[in-house]
């Protein structure tokens, strides 16, 4: 080091933590446009997750099953509680609801075809139900929201099982979004809008408020259907120990949990990053809910938000989740942010995995538009073939988890295979962290 | 006609819906009445055949929910949702109604001799709904396609963020939504609300004492300069 005199020594740039790049960018975007940012998606930040999650498996003191001999049972029976026709999945891999409007046509068919192809259902999403959905999906879940968009009773009569949607965890409390771009004349009609208007979604049902009506609401439907198909509850996760207990009373057959990791179309980027929790937080008050009003097992709980293999699978379902929904990942394994078209997305301003304006339409997968020429792109044969190979590859893995630890079946699983790799998330999961019997909040260190 | 009558004291609802709910051909142009209803929720929920429906009596939530095709009289008072979602047929109301009549229908024609509460034909989809006396505060909220005529009053924030439905009213309006204006009522209009009134029994009524309101239609798209209307 020489001490060479009038050069002083320069510390390196430093980016601010507070203030780092993708901040800036969004002050500067706001103070350029007036208008909040709005994409699709779920929450982007670091959150605790499954990952924060490891499995003990077999050793000493448990009997770890033949990986490909024993059996371990996949299957799950949904709406036992009042329907007559309970639902009967061979995975407990589910789709989660996905607007035609928001998604394509090829797209809807692509879920459906995958779907069936597994034995799993697939859902409808805000602006009713298409006969191509109908007629690719063998088992149906028809999502009864708060705008009624497309909303007939014909339609909840040909469903396998309705889910009535209180909120999602992209946006809990907030209503849906489908710009202009994406009004076409066919979603235009199946909405009763005006064709290329920017659409609002209600966040609230127009025909009840509260719990108690909810109860009434939920016996209409039931009436409405003869009793025959099961009642999901969906809520976005934010105090899902009550929200849970409500809705059992209220008579769900089936509680949906969406954590803040959970898609949505469209909404703003402050919501989807600020409100509500992550799934790992959600799960084990959702749970002892159940477990405290003798509930568990017997109102089935699916949740969402963020699951992308069968280690995720298997982890929600040891927390004592009944079966999980995917949304975003199978939007990925149709090709949705495809690094092959990469210089498309670079045309867009962004690139392969961060593309998430599908509000705009210009989706070049073909996946979240309704532009007709973009949609060509997308097979919904070959595109139902890829979401049925990802679905299967989820349920092995699965598997293989579940016989690791000895389980003959993935409802086995259970909250003692699973210890914590954080503080939080031992706490949030109410797990041992790893090396200790420590749970904070339930154990002394 | 063929009459049949259940006697809610008597018999369950849900062995009386699913008689409704029975084949079409077996029901088309039967009367089906509907004795000591005591305000039950959801009686009569989910027709679709050409049947003809007497309650006599007050219903609770729901009543006639999501009909098609049929002909329901409540001869007494509803509460929340009467003909919601409904498709299609005809529901007359000859008391009073609760909140959200009407929600989001989408065809069909309800008719309410007294007042409807709050949220009357809240996103109104297509339907006819004609209320004889007033209607509460935030009527017609997001209503998007139909025309809800009101002979009486209406509350606070009518037909805020209202999209292609008109709005016929004969008294005064407290105060109008985001994103409705008066109208100027055309040929079209006026024939509309003739028609309406006749249908609902009030054709001697002066439609010309009504005033037309609807979308301003500054909101379809998201603009910066209008954000305090959102």
């Amino acid at each position: 080091m020489s001490d060479t005199p009038n050069k002083i020594p320069q510390t390196e740039p430093q980016q601010s933590a507070t203030f780092d790049r993708v901040t800036n960018s969004q002050i500067r975007r706001a103070a350029a446009t007036g208008i909040y940012d709005i994409r699709g998606g779920g929450a982007k930040r670091k959150l605790p997750h499954f990952d924060d999650l490891l499995f003990l498996g077999a050793s000493m003191s448990r009997y770890p099953l033949e990986g490909y001999r024993e059996k371990c049972g996949t299957d799950v029976v949904l709406g036992t509680r009042f329907a007559k026709k309970p639902i009967h999945l061979k995975t407990p891999v589910t789709i989660a609801g996905m607007s035609f409007g928001a998604l394509s046509a090829p797209a809807k068919e692509a879920l459906g075809r995958g779907a069936g192809a597994v034995g799993t259902s697939t859902t409808t999403g805000d602006g009713g139900m298409t006969p191509e959905e109908r007629g690719q999906s063998k088992i149906l879940v028809y999502q009864y929201l708060p705008s009624r968009y497309g909303m007939n009773p014909d339609d909840l009569r040909k469903a396998d099982a309705i889910e009535l949607v209180v909120g999602q965890g992209a946006k809990p409390g907030g209503g849906g979004m489908l710009l202009g771009q994406k009004i076409s004349a066919r979603v235009a009609k199946m909405r009763c809008l005006p064709e290329g208007i920017d659409q609002r979604s209600a966040c609230r049902h127009p025909d009840w408020t509260g719990p108690d009506d909810l109860e009434i609401k939920i016996a209409e439907l039931r009436e409405i259907t003869d009793w025959e198909k099961p009642i999901y509850v969906k809520i976005g996760a934010t105090r899902p120990y009550f929200d849970v207990a409500l809705a059992v009373k209220a008579g769900a057959d089936v509680i949906v949990l969406d954590g803040m990791q959970g898609g949505t179309a469209a909404t703003q980027e402050v919501f989807i990053e600020h409100v509500g929790i992550p799934i790992l937080a959600a799960i084990r008050p959702a749970v002892q809910s159940l477990q405290d009003l003798g509930m568990h097992r017997k109102v089935q709980l699916i949740v969402s938000g963020g699951i992308r293999n069968g280690a995720d699978v298997a982890k929600a379902l040891a927390l004592g989740a009944d079966a999980v929904a995917i949304g975003t990942a199978a939007l990925i394994a149709i090709g949705d942010n495809d690094p092959e078209l990469e210089e498309e997305y670079n045309k867009l301003g962004t690139t392969a995995g961060a593309y998430d304006d599908w509000h705009e339409g210009r989706d070049p997968a073909g996946i979240t538009t309704q532009d007709p020429e973009l949609m060509k792109r997308l097979d919904p044969v070959k595109a139902g073939h890829r979401l049925a190979n990802y679905l299967t590859v989820m349920t092995m893995e699965a598997q293989v988890i579940a016989r690791a630890c000895g389980k003959s079946h993935l409802h086995n699983l259970e909250p003692e295979d699973l210890v914590a790799l954080t503080i939080e998330a031992s706490a949030m999961a109410k797990v041992p962290l790893a090396g200790t019997s420590w749970i904070p909040g339930v154990s002394q260190f | 006609m063929e009459s049949l009558k259940y006697d809610l004291a008597t018999t369950p609802l849900r062995e009386v819906n699913q008689f409704l709910h029975g084949d079409a051909s077996g029901l088309n142009g039967k009367h089906i009445e509907i004795n000591n209803p005591n305000g039950a929720h959801n009686i009569a929920v989910g027709l679709k055949s050409e049947a003809k429906v007497t309650i006599h009596g007050h219903a609770g939530y729901y009543a006639a929910g999501m009909n098609q095709i049929a002909d329901i009289t409540i001869e007494g008072s509803v509460g929340s949702g009467v003909a919601e979602n409904m498709m299609s047929g005809r529901v007359h109301v000859k008391g009073f109604a609760s909140n959200a009549a009407g929600a989001t229908a989408n065809g069909g024609l309800l008719v309410i001799d007294g007042d409807a509460g709050l949220r009357c034909g809240i996103s109104l989809k297509g339907a006819d709904i004609v209320v004889g006396g007033s209607v509460g505060s935030f009527s017609a909220f997001m209503a998007q396609a139909g025309n809800m005529v009101v002979l009486g009053d209406a509350g606070e924030g009518l037909g805020d963020s209202i999209y292609e439905a008109h709005l016929f009213v004969r008294g005064k309006v407290k105060s109008l939504g985001a994103d409705c204006e008066v109208k100027t009522m055309g040929p079209a209009e006026r024939k509309t609300l003739v028609d309406l009134l006749e249908q609902s029994g009030h054709a001697n009524v002066d439609p010309d004492s009504f005033t037309l309101y609807g979308s301003a239609r500054t909101l379809y798209h998201f603009n910066v300069a209008k954000s305090g209307a959102y």
